[in-house]
Formats: structure tokens, sequence, C-alpha cells
């Protein structure tokens, strides 16, 4: 019986056709959520207590003067959207990024306190030193590289096992915590809109001077984490595997932790710790356009849809503004309990 | 493999210690704990001669110095009264879930009070102190209830790394609730904000007395219970096997924890680290016996939680660093100390 060609059996035929549809089915989901974020985008600019129309909107972008409208939007609620989209780019990217390098949903940035270290430096910097723009992103990203670094530490014992990283991240994250509401206690004049920027996250009151940082990590680290996807995959294997498929382990390592800390301390030095975003972007890109592919990509744009939705629900759905970090505080603990059960039940990675 | 996870609990600690070695250490610890009281009635944002706290516990306040000193009396007395709730309660829900993790910060229990306590605040309009507590304490139970039931589905249990990371996941979404009640109202945000950090500082002899019934309830309840609790460490087959009544022994225990946790978070707030701390250290004095460990533990932390207000309210001279902040950068480290001893597979 001799070997029929290569390509040519119908087993090969149907896995191709399969990969196929998958892939284009992936990239038709992905587009659906560039869409969504871009209309959600514009709704926040064009809507809320006066509504704009696009075409004003679009004339404040291109940088005419349209009286109301230069100000409402051009000044208050495009910094707020640029930013919202931003920052959830950026923490679900990161967070995605963290949780396929530990093999582990719960290793994302929020949960072992790199987020938390971010927080506590920019709010230190900002209430005890008086400090201001990207001196307080200097600031919060030596620090968040620093608890990357110690939780990491502190967890290698012959090797890092996730569940010691996550423990060891979440006992670092409640020492962070209390380190910010001490400093938040001891600021002058108590603002609780200032403190609840450092201990959940907040958009209120954003300007370019905190927004035009963000953009540029963005603009500068995304790059760097896309060009290394495969690499992170592979990474994902394990890192034997990894090596064996010719990938740079230690050093891909490296240049992924620095990106993706480096997104985190930008996104949190500008709008706080927007709770959960890191944490939930990935399971839930996941869920959406499967694990087939790198998820880098499809979790920033979550994160974006994310941020963006909550903090317009935020401001206009209740008789109060809450700031952003409370409404997906509120909407993605539940989710995160319910991954937690399901994970418990499957006997997965726990 | 119940049992192999409690033997990695106290894996340096000893099983037993000779009477003498107790009862030692059971004066050592009260000589602390008299020590820090004293020192916490001398020390403070304002200084006092010795002198001075002897005329104020005489019962003088003509000056301001005795004055202060009158004042220290009852707050004093409240970080002794909630640190060894707080001790004690961090000891039973080690023992009932066999988790050397299990603390009522970390497992959310004293968020739970406090989201019961600002909600009842702002929507139902409580302001006694009594009702605070009764209202803290379903809130603490509710919630350890919760906590329990996610974090122990599925295979192996409740391990500790499933009940902290359910602990901390509950923990986080009831801040953000806690936050989502308390914004709206500025008028009870500002008082909040003191408590939500946890701290000693406001206590009152009204307050004292309000609390003091729940916690000796408390405290009896966990002291009954503290026998069975010796063998629930063997396992639930072999407890069962040794003639105790496992389901009630731990309803009974767990219920005194979550009284004592919560009555304490009720006039303390969230105070973290505390049941975690203690009991760990206790055990390298006393053992794993928890007729000896309860009673130190509740010694133990009334000597942590008085200390820690002292240092909070010297180092940073003239203001004050609230007790809640310096048990979590005692306390956190410690945590992380003790998730680094553990062996990978007990986790």
């Amino acid at each position: 019986m001799s070997a029929p060609a290569v390509g040519d059996t119908p087993t090969l035929r149907t896995v191709t056709r399969t990969r196929v549809r998958g892939a284009y089915r992936r990239r038709l989901l992905v587009l659906t959520l560039l869409v969504l974020v871009v209309a959600a985008f514009v709704t926040t600019l064009m809507a809320g207590h006066t509504f704009y129309p696009a075409h004003d909107v679009l004339r404040v972008i291109m940088g005419d003067d349209v009286p109301g409208a230069s100000f409402t939007v051009g000044r208050l609620r495009l910094p707020r959207a640029v930013l919202a989209l931003t920052a959830g780019f950026s923490f679900g990217i990161a967070g995605v990024t963290f949780q396929t390098m530990l093999r582990n949903p719960l290793a994302s940035p929020d949960i072992i306190g790199i987020s938390a270290g971010a927080s506590a430096a920019a709010a230190v910097a900002i209430v005890t030193f008086s400090l201001s723009g990207t001196e307080v992103s200097a600031v919060a990203i030596a620090a968040a590289l620093g608890v990357a670094l110690l939780v990491y530490t502190l967890a290698f014992r012959d090797g890092v096992a996730g569940t010691r990283l996550i423990l060891i991240g979440i006992g670092m994250a409640a020492l962070l915590d209390s380190l910010t509401s001490y400093v938040l206690s001891q600021a002058g004049e108590w603002d609780l809109q200032e403190a609840m920027r450092w201990l959940t996250g907040s958009l209120n009151g954003t300007t370019w001077e905190e927004t035009v940082p963000a953009v540029l990590a963005v603009l500068v680290l995304v790059p760097v984490l896309l060009s290394r996807a495969r690499d992170l995959s592979a990474l994902s294997l394990g890192d034997d595997t990894a090596s064996a498929l010719g990938v740079r382990v230690e050093r891909t390592r490296v240049v992924v932790i620095v990106a993706a800390v480096g997104l985190i301390a930008f996104a949190t030095a500008a709008a706080g710790p927007i709770a959960f975003v890191a944490f939930l972007s990935g399971p839930i890109a996941a869920r959406l356009v499967g694990t087939g592919g790198s998820l880098l990509v499809p979790a920033g744009l979550v994160g974006a849809l994310l941020v963006l939705v909550a903090d317009f629900t935020g401001q206009y759905a209740f008789d109060t503004r809450y700031p952003v970090g409370v409404v997906t505080g509120v909407l993605g603990a539940p989710y995160l309990v319910y991954l937690i059960v399901r994970t418990n039940r499957a006997g997965g990675s726990l | 493999m119940t049992a192999t996870q409690t033997l990695s609990v106290p894996n340096t600690a000893p099983v037993r210690r000779s009477a003498r070695v107790r009862v030692t250490w059971l004066l050592v610890l009260a000589a602390v704990l008299l020590a820090v009281m004293t020192a916490s009635l001398a020390f403070g944002s304002r200084d006092v001669a010795w002198s001075d706290v002897w005329s104020a516990l005489g019962g003088a306040d003509q000056t301001l110095e005795e004055a202060s000193v009158t004042k220290r009396v009852p707050r004093t007395l409240l970080a002794v009264v909630v640190g060894a709730a707080l001790g004690v309660s961090g000891t039973v829900m080690q023992g009932v879930t066999r988790n050397p993790l299990a603390d009522p910060g970390i497992l959310g229990v004293n968020m739970g009070a406090s989201l019961a306590v600002v909600t009842a605040i702002a929507h139902f309009g409580l302001a006694s102190a009594s009702g605070y507590i009764w209202v803290a304490m379903t809130g603490a139970a509710l919630t350890a209830g919760f906590v329990y039931t996610v974090g122990s589905l599925g295979r192996g249990g409740a391990t500790p790394l499933k009940l902290a990371l359910a602990g901390a996941a509950i923990s986080a979404a009831l801040a953000s609730l806690v936050s989502a009640v308390v914004l709206p109202r500025n008028d009870i945000s500002d008082t909040f904000r003191l408590w939500q950090i946890g701290g000693v500082g406001g206590a009152s002899y009204s307050q004292l007395g309000s609390v003091v019934p729940f916690l000796a309830a408390g405290f009896l309840l966990c002291l009954a219970s503290a026998r069975a609790l010796n063998s629930l460490a063997l396992g639930d087959d072999l407890a069962a096997g040794l003639g105790e009544r496992v389901a009630l022994v731990r309803a009974t225990s767990a219920l005194g924890a979550v009284v004592l946790c919560g009555a304490s978070t009720a006039v303390a707030g969230p105070i973290a680290f505390v049941g975690l701390l203690v009991p760990h250290t206790c055990r390298l004095l006393v053992g794993v016996d928890h007729r000896w460990l309860l009673p130190f533990a509740a010694l133990g932390g009334a000597v942590l939680l008085t200390a820690a207000d002292v240092v909070g309210r010297v180092v940073a001279r003239p203001s004050e660093i609230d007790v809640g902040i310096l048990t979590a950068i005692i306390g956190a480290p410690f945590f992380i100390h003790i998730v680094r001893r553990q062996k990978v597979r007990s986790l």
C-alpha cells in the first residue's frame, strides 16, 4: 500500500478546510470587535449630557472651531475617550500576555500586584512628592518592574510554580494597596475622586497631559509585544518545547515582561488600576474568538471596549457619576467568581 | 489527601510542648501584654510624663496631659479586645478550613462585614453601635459561607490556593460594591474613609460596652470547640471516627469565628493579617493543641494589635498610621513567607 501524495488525503483536505474556515471566522470576529470599539469610541464622543452630531465631532477632531462642541468634545470628551481606549487596550493586551506566559488565567497583572505597585508608586509620587506628568509615569514603571521582579524572585524555587506566584502576588497586592490607602489618608485634603483613581481606577478629569504618555507607550510597546506573539504562544507550551521550537526563551521572556509591565505602568499612571480589565479581557477574548491563534489583539480590543462602555455607563446611567473602576469592579467580580467556580469544577489548572 | 494538607500546616511547629514551657510562655505573653498596654497609655502624639499616667489612671483629668492619657484608656482596651478577637478568629478559621492561609481579611469576611455596615448606614439609616454589630455579623457570616462554598468546589476540597483566591476575588468584588454605595454620599464617605482602613483611634466606652458581649459569646463558642478542633485537624473521617459530630463542630466554631471578626470589624473596621500572623506564631510557642492555642492566640492578638497601634502613633508624629495599615505591612510579608514555605503540591 503506497502512501497517497501529501495534500491529497480526504482527511488532510478536511483539516485544511476547517483551518481556513476557522481563520476566516476568527478574522471576522476580530473585525467585529474592532467595529464595536470604534462605535463605542464615537458614541462616547457624541453622546452625553448634550448630544453633538457626528459631523460636529468630526470637525472638532479635524481642528475646526465649533461653538460648544470644541470645548465639550475637544477638551473634555476626547482626551477621556482616548485614554479609555488606550488604557483598556494596554490592560487587555498586557493581561493576556501574562496569562499566556504563566499559563494561568489568574496570573494577570492586576491580581499578582503589578498594577497595585504602579498605582501605589503613582499615588506616592503625586501626593507625597508632588510630581506630575512623565515623572509619575517613570516612577510607576520603575515600581511595576520592581514588583514584577520581586514577585517572580520570591516565587522562584526550582522553577516558578503558577500557584505560588499567584498567592505571593496576592500578598504583595494587599501590602501595596494598604500603602496606597495610607498615602491617600495622609493627603492634606481628602479628595475622594482623586483617591478613587488610585484605588480602583477613574477617568474623571482626564486631560491630554495624562493621556499622551499612555498613547505613546501603546504606540511603542504594542508592536514589540506583537512581534513576539508567535514566541509567546510557543512559551505557553512550556520552556523546553519552546526552546526546541527555536525560541530564545529567556530573552523572549524578558522582552515580553518589560513590554507588558510598561503598558500596565503607563496606563495605571494615567487612569489608575482599572479593576479587573487586565484579568477579564483575555478569558473573554478566548471565549469569543477561540484559542487557536494569538489572543493579543482580540484581548486588547475587548479591554478597550470594556473600559469605554463601563466609563460611559458609570457617567450617565446612574444619578451619581461612578468612576470606571467601580463599574468594572462590580461587573467583573462576578465573572471572576464564576471563572474560579468553573475552573474548580473542572479540576483545572488550579 | 486532607491529612497531608493538615501535616503541612504546622510543619515546623512542634506538636506538643511540655506544660512548663507552655505556662512559662503564657506568663511571658501576659507580661508583654501588660507592657504594651502601659506603653499604649504612655506614648502618643502628645508627650506625657509617667507621673501624669499614674494620676490619670487615678481619675484625674485636670491637665492636658492627664486628659490625653484618659482618652487613651478606651483606645487601649479596644485594641486589646479586638486584637484578641481577631487572633482567635484566625486560629479557628485555620483550624476549621485546615488551611494555613485562612484569615478574616484574606478570606474577604471583613469586607463582607464592611459592605453590610455601609449598606445599612446608607440605605436603612442605621446609626446605633449595637445595630452595626448585628449587621456586620450577618454580612460576615454570609460572606464566609459564600467564600467557603466557592473555594471548596471541585477536586481536593478547600485547598489553600482556592480559598485564598475565592477570598481575594470576592473581597475585590465587595470592595467595588462598597465604593458604589459610599461614593454618592459625601456625608458618610468621610467617616467611612477612616473606618475602612481599620483603626482603633475613635474608641469610646460605649463602643466597648456594646461590642464586649458579642466578643464574649464568640470566645466561648470557640473555646468550647477547642477539643473538637484538635480532632478535626486529623481529617473529617478520623474526627468522625473519634466520635466528633463533624458538621456540628464546624458550624459552631465557624459561627464563633464569624461573630468575633464581624463584631470587631463593626467597631474597628477591616483589619487584615492579625488572624494570619498570630496563630502561626503561637503554634511555634505552644504547639498545635487548640486548648492551649486559643488562649495564646487571644493574648498574642491583643499584644500585636496594641503594639501596632502604639507604633503607628509614635513613628509618624504628629499624625498617626492606622493599625490596619501597619498590620498589613507586617502581615503581608509573613503571608508570602508562609506561601514560600509550603510545598507546591499542598497548595
